[in-house]
């Protein structure tokens, strides 16, 4: 098994007013050459946004784009037209693809948002742009791991153009599980939203990552009441 | 200091606009941006260029092209693909290239 730990504090940080951000990976001015990627994730922006305040229009192409709103709401437009917002319990995708123009704002003028902002590599470039977003139950995680982000169209989450799968997971202490890897050659980073986990036999708290891959499955106890968010990509 | 040329090669207009806007932005890059091959090849043999950036919608077909030809020139020329179009990955990158 190889792992590499992210603590919490050794994230990149940027304050820019409207915009306090952590970066677990380099991103933007944050540049670390040993933290720029886990296999195919490329990203993990831990974003708190000003009331009314966000990202204006702006281009990407071939990304796949997760956004997960911890709290508040989150306004979206794109250039294909769709104007939306996702809230907590909602997980938002875009393909970039061959080129998408998008703005994301916090809907809300009196309270911040805080969101996780993740891009992963695609499997296939230039793909025609794609939006697409889910509200979950959040009683379905609870003690368990409820799959949010699937590489099969029939699959159970948002579509990802990448042989990549997410889960997230609301356990409460003592509670244990398995994950067991489901691409041979994919790893998983462990990503703690809340509280404190123990994930292949290392202790992580609120807002550690934690890869491990060259492994099958590894074990999850919750050491609290916790939040985790589990990221499985190709790590070649 | 010399300022560090880079020639951005894609597809999007809007797009090779942003991306030149930001490279620019930064005191020591500098960039010139082409949409198409025959440009790319025009300009690459205008200047002297420390980077290219290959962008979203060029083929693999092409950059194959373009390398071969930018080699006859510099055969050092170093060539790297720009992931996301924009800001959040384009300095990692290009910093990246030049620790290398």
């Amino acid at each position: 098994m190889n792992t590499v730990l992210h603590k919490a504090a050794t994230r990149g940080h940027a304050n820019h007013g409207w915009l306090d951000t952590n970066h677990t990976f380099s991103f933007a001015h944050y540049y670390d050459p040993t933290r720029t990627h886990f296999g195919k994730l490329r990203v993990l922006n831990d974003d708190f946004v000003d009331g009314g305040m966000g990202f204006g229009t702006h281009p990407h192409d071939n990304m796949e784009i997760i956004s997960i709103p911890l709290a508040g709401d989150l306004e979206h437009k794109d250039s294909m037209g769709n104007i939306a917002v996702i809230k907590q319990n909602d997980v938002q995708i875009m393909s970039a693809g061959t080129g998408i123009y998008h703005s994301e704002y916090n809907k809300n003028k009196d309270s911040k948002v805080n969101f996780l902002q993740i891009w992963v590599f695609p499997k296939q470039q230039d793909i025609t742009p794609r939006y697409d977003q889910i509200t979950f139950k959040p009683e379905d995680r609870v003690n368990k791991l409820q799959q949010i982000v699937s590489p099969s169209k029939t699959g159970e989450g948002v579509w990802i153009n990448q042989d990549a799968w997410f889960h997230l997971g609301n356990l409460k202490k003592g509670f244990a599980t398995e994950y067991e890897i489901k691409q041979k050659g994919n790893g998983v980073y462990a990503f703690v939203i809340e509280g404190e986990v123990t994930v292949g036999g290392q202790k992580l708290t609120k807002r550690d990552g934690y890869g491990v891959w060259d492994i099958e499955k590894f074990s999850i106890t919750a050491d609290s009441d916790a939040e985790v968010l589990l990221i499985e990509v190709p790590m070649s | 200091m010399e300022k560090m040329n880079i020639l951005v090669i894609g597809r999007h207009p809007k797009i090779m606009e942003t991306v030149l806007r930001l490279i620019n932005g930064q005191p020591g890059w500098t960039a010139e941006g082409a949409l198409t091959d025959e440009d790319a090849l025009v300009k690459f043999n205008a200047a002297d260029f420390n980077l290219v950036l290959i962008g979203g919608g060029v083929a693999e077909s092409s950059e194959g092209r373009l390398r071969k030809e930018f080699e006859k020139r510099n055969p050092q020329v170093n060539m790297i693909r720009h992931y996301g179009g924009g800001s959040g990955l384009l300095f990692n990158e290009i910093e990246e290239a030049i620790a290398k």
